[in-house]
């Protein structure tokens, strides 16, 4: 398998501005700090993270919706940070994202059949008599019965407002989709539903994802490998089981061990690590590694210098100094 | 003689669509210090029931259409809006899921909190501020004294929610309503504010009724579970039995489809359809059309919650009549 998509040092800033007039740029906020990622072809990658440590700001670079500061994005050989707009936009049909609140996503205004043809057009022209049968070939994919092309969002429920954004993001054929909490707005007997549609899919179109969630187990579940975001770094990077039952970075530990278990015999056995405090402002970021304040096992060298991800065990990766120790 | 109970409850909405049958015939009662969860899906009337009983239901299009909410010697249902307003905030109080939307945005966080002292125990403003100083350190929130002047949205999501709990718990109240508290939480967070409610439990006494959608938080925090489904309670029972016994096919299925206890690459159970449309009066079992257990007779008969083992309550008539037993599949072992 080679590699499909490159990340190389990624960086996004947003800028803070202060004053009307003498308008001057105070500082940045590192939404991205240093991310280094490949991904294979037919590989599910699972990012997990709190909120506001840039998984979402990550999903939109990938896709270019957001210019990166520095680093660069590379599909398949092409540098997506370098080429024009234009050539962007021809580019932009082999990556496709699902959003997390199918209410919001889809316009109200056009019909599936409208939404869906609409995307398909994107790659080729097709003629005005082929196109229901496309339509009609791709709602079958996603489970939804196709003489309901001609209705609007708001005739569906949750899961099926999901599926038809899933349809709309395979429409144009792409090689790559990433999924920002695609389950998370839904109810867990629907979640299941679209969870298992979503690994059908993959396997069947060897499609490439990212599967963005804060829910460890769906990730757990879903991908194989999973990514640990802290503060716009990734600080974890191995096989998905791996990573959730033997974690080696303090953070992921913490995570893993606030997730409630459905098992109240499990539950009551578990010894839970209770992160203090929140996480820092990504504006004004700590110094040495930035999970140091609030980890547990943090000593004086954690304060002084930021650790990098580097291979622990094979195809394990961290950013602690203290794996060996703790 | 239970803290609170509640009997045979019904509240519909009468609306342009039709009525809407959101909590239909619910009782249940809940001990002094108990941890009470109730748990469903979107719609399934968790939250109506408890807004029912602390008067929070918009009349119109609401409508209580029948049933009764003893505490403590009176009706909360029927008795007259003075006698409710003591209760409300005071003896009950309630924290909601969404601690941006519960605050007011254009009060500082010392004039919220200072409030229902004010109001219940008409106490005097400075009393009343070193009582809400004690208890913002109390959820620990450190600089209390310098904090407590500050505005909602000065704030993060998870000290807001502690700023809710402390403003809920101020008058120590018998019963804590938390509806969704963590819902909008990270994890971490989740556990610092689970943490912080048992040990205000243990404090203080209170009892508590947790309504969650999420069954891992019920294992980890509940010690009585009722599982709802379209305004019903189908099964109730001790959280163990629950997990580990269940005798309605709705909470079998719905322990089935969660991630968590599942083989990689083994695919999700999943429960087909959706839930029933709450404004058609349908006979039978509201869960009978999704379940792979039901027969002729649940389309016909009205189930009624009976206990089927000591201290174990289901509405599933094929159960109670000894026609299916085991409703776990298979054998699954839960890891996170």
């Amino acid at each position: 398998m080679s590699t499909f998509l490159e990340l190389d040092n990624l960086r996004t800033y947003f800028p803070i501005y202060k004053g009307t007039i003498f308008r001057r740029q105070i500082g940045a906020v590192k939404a991205l700090d240093g991310v280094n990622l490949q991904l294979k072809t037919g590989e599910i990658l699972g990012l997990v993270g709190e909120s506001g440590c840039g998984k979402s700001t990550l999903a939109r670079t990938i896709m270019q919706l957001i210019p990166n500061t520095g680093g660069s994005v590379v599909l398949e050989g092409r540098n997506f940070s370098s080429i024009t707009r234009r050539a962007l936009r021809v580019e932009r049909v082999n990556f496709q994202m699902i959003f997390q609140d199918p209410y919001a996503s889809l316009n109200p205004r056009m019909t599936v059949y409208d939404t869906l043809a609409e995307a398909i057009q994107t790659r080729q022209r097709i003629g005005a008599k082929l196109l229901p049968g496309k339509v009609a070939q791709l709602m079958t994919t996603v489970g939804l019965p196709a003489n309901q092309m001609r209705r609007y969002p708001h005739e569906f429920s949750g899961g099926q407002r999901q599926r038809i954004a899933i349809a709309r993001a395979l429409a144009p054929e792409p090689k790559l989709i990433i999924a920002d909490e695609p389950v998370s707005a839904l109810d867990v007997s629907i979640q299941s539903q679209i969870l298992n549609l979503i690994a059908k899919l993959c396997r069947e179109m060897n499609l490439t994802m990212i599967f963005i969630s804060h829910d460890i187990s769906v990730v757990k579940y879903i991908s194989d490998r999973i990514a640990v975001m802290y503060l716009g770094r990734l600080v974890e990077l191995g096989p998905a089981t791996d990573v959730v039952e033997k974690p080696l970075h303090p953070y992921t530990r913490a995570l893993v061990s606030a997730v409630p278990v459905p098992d109240p015999q499990v539950e009551r056995r578990r010894q839970r690590i209770i992160l203090q405090g929140d996480p820092p402002s990504p504006m004004n970021p700590p110094a040495g590694c930035t999970f140091h304040p609030r980890c547990p096992y943090a000593i004086a060298a954690c304060k002084a210098q930021r650790p990098e991800l580097e291979q622990k065990e094979p195809n394990r990766f961290a950013a602690c100094i203290r794996v060996g120790e703790i | 003689m239970a803290l609170l109970e509640v009997e045979n409850l019904r509240t519909y909405f009468y609306t342009r669509g039709g009525i809407i049958r959101a909590v239909d015939n619910v009782s249940f009662s809940l001990e002094q210090g108990e941890t009470m969860g109730i748990v469903g899906e979107s719609g399934s009337g968790k939250s109506v029931t408890c807004y029912s009983i602390l008067g929070l239901i918009p009349r119109p299009p609401g409508k209580i259409v029948s049933g009764r909410a003893r505490f403590g010697g009176i009706d909360l249902l029927s008795c007259p809006k003075e006698q409710l307003r003591r209760v409300q905030g005071k003896r009950i109080s309630m924290i909601f899921q969404d601690p941006m939307t519960s605050l007011n945005p254009y009060m500082r966080v010392s004039d919220q909190l200072v409030e229902p002292l004010l109001v219940h125990e008409k106490m005097g403003r400075s009393q009343a501020l070193t009582k809400a100083i004690a208890s913002l350190e109390e959820v620990g929130i450190q600089d209390a004294a310098s904090r407590i002047n500050l505005y909602p949205h000065q704030f993060s999501g998870g000290m807001r929610q502690r700023v809710m709990i402390a403003m809920a718990l101020i008058s120590r109240p018998e019963i804590l309503i938390a509806d969704e508290p963590t819902t909008s939480l990270d994890v971490t967070v989740q556990a610092q504010i689970l943490e912080l409610i048992k040990q205000r439990q243990k404090d203080l006494g209170t009892a508590v009724i947790f309504i969650t959608h999420d069954l891992g938080v019920v294992a980890s925090f509940c010690d009585y579970v009722n599982v709802m489904y379209a305004g019903r309670i189908v099964e109730s029972a001790v959280t163990d039995e629950i997990f580990a016994r269940p005798m309605h096919p709705y909470n079998a299925s719905l322990q089935q489809s969660i991630p968590a206890l599942h083989e990689k690459g083994q695919p999700l159970f999943t429960i087909p359809g959706l839930p029933p449309d709450l404004t058609i009066d349908f006979r039978g079992c509201p869960f009978a059309p999704r379940c792979v257990h039901a027969g002729d007779i649940c389309k016909e008969q009205n189930p009624a919650l009976k206990q089927t083992a000591p201290g174990h309550k289901t509405a599933c008539i094929r159960f109670q009549r000894g026609e299916i037993a085991d409703l776990r599949l298979r054998n699954v072992v839960a890891t996170v």
